[in-house]
C-alpha cells in the first residue's frame, strides 16, 4: 500500500529536461542503440538460433554440394558458400532486428518511443544502428568459422568484411525499417520474408556463382540489391586463396553491367548510396505516423 | 547540453492554468469523435474526464498529448500549444496509456533508464529519481526484475512510476485502472493520491468507472463528443439535487398510497422496497415516521450517485451508453494512425 512507502521517500527533487540540441539527438540515437543491444544480449536463445541456419548452410549444404561442384580442383565447395553464408547472416539478422518494430508497435512500446520529445530521426537512426551492430555482431561470429572452411585469417580480409558487413547491416536494416514503418501486424513478417528476404538471398549469388546463367536470371541477380553486397564479400574472400584462373573466373565473377566489370569500390559506393536513401525513407515513412 | 528549467515547484493550485482546450474537435473522415470541447484545469488540480467508450475521451486525451492534431480549435498545456510547440509540451507531460507500453524483455529499471535518457534526465540525477519514483510505487525491491514477470497491476504501477520520471507539469493517465481487478485498482488509485500531494503535479485522468471519477477535484461528462456537464463531484451530485429513500414497511401499498395523499410524492416499488426521491432526504425521514401512518421497518436514505448525475445530463445509464459507444467506432487514434 501507498503508505508503507511514505517514510523512505525524500523530498520531491524537481529534475531539469533538456532540450534540442545536438548533444539531446545524439543522446536518443545512443539509448535506442543501446535497448537493441540490451535486448540481443539477453536473447541468448535467438543469437543461437540465428546462427542455426548459417551454419547448417555451411556445413550441411555446402558439403552436400561439394562432391557435385568441385569434382575438378581440390577445392572445397564450402569455400566458396562462406562469403554468401556471411551475406545470408546478414541479411536475415537485419531484416529480423528492423522487423522487432512491429512487435514494439504490437507491445505498445513504439508508443512511449513517439510521444518522447526528440526528434523521430534520431529513433529511427538509432534503431538502424541497433540493429546494424546486432547483425555485425552475428556476422563476426560466423566470420570466425573462416578456418574451418579453408579461408585463411588474414588481418586485411577480417577488416575489410567487417567493414562491408556493417554497411550491408546498415543498409538492410534501414531496408527493413522502412517496411516495418508500413505494417502493423506481427503476421506480415512472413509475407515480407517471402517477397524480400528469401528471392533477396537467392539472387544474390550466395549460394550459387553468377556466372553462365540464363539471361533472365542473370538480368534478376544484377537487380538484386544484396548482389552488390555480396560480390565484395567474396572478393575479399577470393583474394586470400589460391585458385586456377579459370575456376576463379566461374566462382567469382563479380557484377558486370554490359561490358562494364563493376570495380569493388564502386559496388561499395552502391551500397553506401543504398544506405542513405533506404535511411531517409524509413525516416520520412516515421515522421509521417502523427 | 541545452537544458530547459521546467520549474515544477512554483505552481500553486489555482494559480495558472495546466490545460485549456478551447472549441477543440477532431473529426475522421464523415465522423466528428471530438464536436468542440472548452475545458480549464488548474494547475494542481485532479481533472476527471468521465464518459462511456467512444465519448471522445481518448481522442481528446491524445490531442492534448500531441499524439494527433485537432481538426480545429485550440489546446494549451503546461503553457504551451500543442501543435505549434509540440516538443515543449511533450517535454512537460507524463503520459499513461491505456495499453502498456513497455518493453517486456527489460527489466523495470531499464525501463525506466531508457525513458529517463529520452527525456534528457541529467545523468547525475537518474539514481535518486529513478528510485523515488519506483519507491513511490512500491516497486523498488523488484527494479532488476524483467517486466514480462509483472502483473498487470505491477505494470501500471511502473508505467505511472515513469510517467512521472521526468518531474512533469501534467500526467495523462488514459483509463489507469482499466481491465485491474477491484483491489489492483484501489491499490493504484492508493498510489495516484500519495503522488498527487508529493509531486505537486496536475492530474489529467479519463474514466468511465463512476466511483473513480469521485477521487478528481472537478470532472467533465464527455457524450457523443461534448461535455454535457462539468464541476465538483460533490455539485453535479447536488445539481440531480433530490435524494433516493427507500422503505421496508408492513404494508407497501398502503405506503405508496400515503406518499401520494400526505406528501405529495411519487413512490415506485422497486426490488422489494418502496422508492422515492425527495429533497433533504434526511431531514425528511423524522417526519416520515411521524405521518407515515404505516409501520416501517427500515430506512435507507443515499445521496444521489454519479450514476444518477450521468442518467440526468444524458438521459442513460453509463453502461447503456458504452453498449451504443463502443458499436460506434473504436476510438484509439493510434490504431487509426497505423492503419495506412
Amino acid at each position: 500500500m501507498a503508505a508503507t512507502t511514505q517514510n523512505t521517500i525524500p523530498a520531491f527533487v524537481p529534475v531539469r529536461v533538456a532540450g534540442n540540441g545536438v548533444a539531446d539527438d545524439l543522446r536518443a540515437i545512443l539509448v535506442v542503440w543501446k535497448r537493441e543491444l540490451i535486448r540481443f544480449i539477453r536473447n541468448r536463445l535467438r543469437i543461437l538460433t540465428s546462427l542455426a541456419q548459417p551454419v547448417l548452410f555451411l556445413y550441411i549444404l555446402g558439403t552436400g554440394l561439394s562432391p557435385l561442384i568441385s569434382q575438378t580442383a581440390h577445392f572445397n565447395f564450402r569455400t566458396f558458400m562462406f562469403p554468401g553464408v556471411l551475406g545470408m547472416t546478414i541479411l536475415f539478422t537485419s531484416i529480423f532486428s528492423a522487423m522487432s518494430i512491429v512487435w514494439d508497435r504490437e507491445f505498445g512500446f513504439l508508443r512511449e518511443m513517439m510521444v518522447a520529445p526528440v526528434h523521430r530521426w534520431t529513433l529511427v537512426l538509432g534503431k538502424c544502428l541497433g540493429g546494424a551492430t546486432v547483425a555485425s555482431i552475428q556476422g563476426a561470429i560466423i566470420l570466425a568459422l573462416a578456418g574451418t572452411v579453408g579461408v585463411p585469417y588474414s588481418p586485411v580480409m577480417v577488416l575489410t568484411l567487417l567493414g562491408e558487413m556493417m554497411l550491408t547491416a546498415f543498409a538492410l536494416t534501414a531496408f527493413g525499417v522502412m517496411i516495418a514503418a508500413r505494417i502493423s501486424q506481427v503476421e506480415s513478417f512472413q509475407m515480407v520474408t517471402q517477397f524480400f528476404v528469401l528471392p533477396m538471398f537467392f539472387l544474390s549469388g550466395a549460394i550459387f556463382p553468377l556466372s553462365d546463367l540464363p539471361a533472365w536470371l542473370g538480368v534478376l541477380s544484377k537487380i538484386d540489391p544484396l548482389s552488390y553486397a555480396v560480390a565484395p564479400f567474396r572478393e575479399a574472400v577470393f583474394s586470400q586463396i589460391h585458385l586456377p584462373a579459370a575456376l576463379t573466373k566461374t566462382l567469382n565473377p563479380g557484377i558486370a553491367w554490359g561490358a562494364w566489370q563493376l570495380p569493388v569500390w564502386f559496388e561499395i559506393a552502391m551500397i553506401m548510396v543504398a544506405a542513405l536513401a533506404m535511411v531517409g525513407a524509413a525516416i520520412r515513412q516515421f515522421s509521417r505516423t502523427d | 547540453m541545452a537544458v530547459v528549467d521546467t520549474e515544477p515547484t512554483k505552481l500553486a493550485v489555482g494559480s495558472e492554468i495546466a490545460v485549456l482546450a478551447d472549441d477543440l474537435r477532431k473529426s475522421y473522415r464523415e465522423v466528428e469523435a471530438v464536436k468542440g470541447v472548452n475545458f480549464k484545469v488548474s494547475a494542481g488540480e485532479t481533472f476527471g474526464f468521465l464518459g462511456p467508450n467512444g465519448a471522445g475521451k481518448s481522442t481528446t486525451i491524445s490531442m492534448l498529448c500531441t499524439i494527433i492534431h485537432p481538426t480545429s480549435g485550440v489546446a494549451r498545456v503546461a503553457g504551451f500549444d500543442v501543435v505549434r510547440d509540440q516538443a515543449q509540451v511533450r517535454r512537460h507531460i507524463g503520459l499513461v496509456f491505456q495499453d502498456t507500453t513497455l518493453d517486456d524483455y527489460l527489466t523495470a529499471s531499464e525501463n525506466l533508464s531508457f525513458h529517463a535518457e529520452l527525456y534528457g534526465v541529467p545523468k547525475g540525477q537518474v539514481r535518486t529519481r529513478l528510485q523515488q519514483v519506483m519507491e513511490m510505487v512500491g516497486l523498488w525491491d523488484r527494479r532488476d526484475s524483467l517486466v514480462r514477470t509483472f502483473s498487470g497491476g505491477m505494470k501500471r504501477r511502473l508505467e505511472i512510476a515513469r510517467g512521472l520520471l521526468h518531474s512533469p507539469r501534467v500526467l495523462f493517465l488514459d483509463e489507469p485502472t482499466v481491465g485491474l481487478d477491484p483491489q489492483t485498482r484501489s491499490h493504484i488509485w492508493g498510489y495516484i493520491t500519495e503522488l498527487k500531494k508529493r509531486e505537486n503535479v496536475t492530474i489529467f485522468l479519463t474514466t468511465h468507472y463512476m466511483d473513480e471519477a469521485e477521487y478528481c477535484d472537478r470532472i467533465a461528462i464527455i457524450d457523443n463528443g461534448v461535455i454535457v456537464a462539468s464541476d465538483t463531484p460533490e455539485a453535479l451530485k447536488a445539481s440531480v439535487g433530490q435524494d433516493r429513500v427507500e422503505l421496508h414497511t408492513a404494508d407497501d401499498q398502503a405506503t405508496i398510497a400515503n406518499l401520494s395523499m400526505k406528501f405529495g410524492l411519487e413512490a415506485k416499488l422497486s426490488e422489494g422496497s418502496v422508492a422515492f426521491f425527495v429533497d433533504q432526504g434526511e431531514e425528511f425521514v423524522p417526519r416520515l415516521f411521524s405521518e407515515l401512518g404505516v409501520k416501517i421497518q427500515s430506512v435507507r436514505v443515499a445521496r444521489p450517485t454519479l450514476d444518477d448525475v450521468f442518467m440526468n445530463y444524458t438521459g442513460r445509464t453509463i453502461r447503456d451508453a458504452e453498449v451504443t459507444g463502443s458499436e460506434k467506432m473504436r476510438q484509439n487514434p493510434f490504431v487509426r494512425a497505423r492503419g495506412r
